[in-house]
């Protein structure tokens, strides 16, 4: 039962910052990014090839690819979706047309690690050793994965709330139209916002490649389980993001070692519809959207 | 305005009856080509029937598709055929309506994260039940349906969906999607359940979907999860209804035919890179056509025709 639990909020710290990456796309930058995920395996691919080839730990990998993927970021927003935030007339046609275009940027990003990696799984071994952590076995990977998973989450939180940046990424998420009231300049909020979500996506990317295997075609999994965690969460909220991801990591765990590990997915969704049913907005969403 | 609707309905039925000839050209790549067509033409305009007017994506075109022809492989052998493609037509529905029911109620983008993992949590679930109920994975199709059967039954099906996407854009329930795509707050305020007009076409469409899958697994002889349930085609309805222009009824066959055929060609010249080459195709349309060829059409005629005052987007 404790290993059970133990391996959930591992888990779901993991789907908590993938979760907070998109949020902040899709809840500041209005942007529903469908090829979230295909980042996220990017990243660990990069990750893959600096440990395999170059013999550089992830975690100083981190500080490679992390900025890289930022920019990478911001020059998509300015370059492929400002042209759509100006064409939209409203934000329900923007969401359609980001829906579209970020739906066709994962088949190029697919394709292209298709064609440079092929099909395969790759995985790399990296810190696997057994560690012994509230009288349970654990891998040494998972456990300094979620310390970083943990470290990233407050950072992000205190940069949110405690700094000048952060209040005008919040005011953008509130109203983008009056933020411009107080002289917050929101395209570049925006842009920037966007390119934040992407080098978290990138992080999450690098720390789960520690640990478990991938494939170009595994984005999509990583896609869905972030949208499912930020709607559940109530959209660009990060206490939402982290208590359903943790909720998620722990229903998941706990059907795979108790019923069937076939079914997680399942459980995903289920979570997800009965969230929906209940509370429309999310667990901390407001009311209205 | 009556004569012309036959006009058309004669040039219609002319068109039905040469295409049904094709089988007996004698050329089996023609053949199969002329099915792929048929394919996607029927899967574009169902998916166009209820994302054209409604403006909601669908990203769950493969799991209707896969539905049907798992259906296929599963009771292919046991049932005699029109029975086993009812059975699909229902299961397909009930899926649908499921999946409306609790998702279309709400905003947009619930319904389309849910059609985004629909196809993946139908896999998953097969896969399992598969593994750990029949204990089979993988099945094979062995049913007495030649090609020229395949070819007959997809063009009485796309003709069936072009007299039901016309009846349903002159009743009630199409005149109710095309308000609720304008304004879905308006909609409501007119006094129209929207609810149970996205549920309804989208159900409508899905069960096309779900036939489409049924009627072309003995295409294939051997069917598993991960052939069925292929997210490409969701992918390709999807370029193909955009490039067309979906709010048109006739708008996704102008993308269908000629993105089969480039897409032939392509698959069979670039394997490689193929996902990569689509992608840019559809970003290309994205950006560049987001009315679709229909769209420009429209922008291009000046003086609007009978046919198309008819039926204007509202």
């Amino acid at each position: 039962m404790t290993i059970a639990i133990l391996t959930g909020l591992m888990l779901g710290g993991m789907y908590a910052l993938i979760a907070m990456g998109l949020t902040l796309q899709y809840g500041v930058a209005r942007i529903m990014n469908l090829s979230y995920g295909e980042f996220l395996i990017a990243a660990a691919f990069a990750s893959h090839w600096l440990f395999t080839g170059w013999a550089i730990s992830p975690f100083v990998g981190l500080a490679v690819v992390v900025p890289l993927a930022f920019v990478l970021n911001f020059a998509i927003y300015k370059l492929l979706l400002t042209p759509l935030v100006r064409r939209a007339p409203n934000r329900d046609a923007l969401e359609v047309d980001s829906i579209l275009a970020t739906f066709g940027l994962t088949f190029v990003i697919q394709g292209s690690m298709l064609a440079l990696f092929g099909g395969a799984y790759y995985s790399y071994s990296f810190l696997a050793f057994p560690v012994q952590f509230v009288g349970e076995t654990v891998a040494a990977n998972r456990l300094a994965a979620l310390g970083i998973t943990i470290l990233l989450g407050l950072a992000l939180y205190l940069a949110l709330t405690r700094t000048r940046a952060g209040t005008a990424v919040r005011a953008v998420a509130v109203d983008p139209f009056a933020a411009q009231l107080v002289a917050i300049n929101v395209p570049q909020a925006s842009a920037l916002t966007f390119a934040l979500g992407g080098a978290l996506a990138a992080a999450a990317g690098v720390l789960i490649s520690t640990f478990l295997t991938f494939s170009a075609s595994s984005g999509v999994v990583f896609t869905m389980k972030a949208l499912i965690v930020v709607v559940m969460g109530g959209v660009g909220n990060m206490l939402g993001c982290l208590v359903a991801g943790l909720a998620l990591g722990l229903s998941e765990a706990l059907v795979a070692s108790y019923v069937d590990p076939g079914l997680t997915l399942a459980v995903n969704f289920a979570l997800f519809l009965a969230v929906l049913l209940v509370k429309p907005a999310g667990l901390f969403g407001r009311a209205t959207r | 305005m009556s004569a012309k609707t036959a006009g058309l309905g004669v040039g219609a039925l002319a068109a039905l009856v040469l295409l049904a000839f094709v089988p007996r050209l004698g050329n089996a790549y023609y053949l199969a080509l002329a099915i792929s067509l048929l394919q996607y033409t029927v899967l574009a305009t169902a998916w166009g029937m209820f994302s054209g007017p409604t403006r909601y994506v669908s990203l769950a075109t493969t799991a209707f598709f896969g539905v049907g022809a798992y259906t296929v492989a599963v009771l292919g052998e046991i049932l005699p055929w029109p029975l086993v493609l009812l059975i699909a037509a229902a299961l397909g529905a009930i899926v649908a309506a499921i999946v409306g029911l609790s998702t279309l109620r709400l905003s947009g983008v619930y319904f389309v994260i849910f059609t985004f993992g629909l196809t993946e949590l139908i896999r998953q679930l097969v896969v399992w039940f598969e593994v750990n109920k029949s204990r089979v994975l993988g099945r094979y199709v062995f049913v007495d349906i030649t090609q020229a059967d395949i070819y007959w039954q997809l063009l009485g099906l796309t003709a069936a969906v072009f007299l039901l996407g016309w009846l349903i854009a002159r009743s009630r329930l199409g005149f109710a999607l095309r308000v609720i795509g304008e304004d879905e707050t308006v909609a409501t305020h007119c006094g129209i359940n929207t609810t149970f007009a996205k549920v309804a076409l989208f159900t409508i469409s899905a069960t096309v979907m779900t036939l489409v899958g049924a009627i072309m697994a003995p295409r294939w002889t051997y069917i598993e999860p991960s052939i069925a349930f292929n997210s490409m085609i969701s992918f390709q309805v999807l370029i193909m209804a955009l490039l067309g222009g979906a709010h048109r009824l006739w708008g996704p066959v102008l993308g269908a035919v000629p993105l089969t055929l480039l897409f032939e060609l392509l698959s069979a010249r670039f394997p490689n890179t193929f996902t990569i080459i689509l992608g840019c195709i559809f970003l290309l349309i994205v950006y560049m056509l987001p009315r679709g060829v229909a769209g420009l059409f429209e922008k291009l005629s000046t003086t609007p025709g009978g046919k198309t005052t008819e039926r204007v987007a509202a």
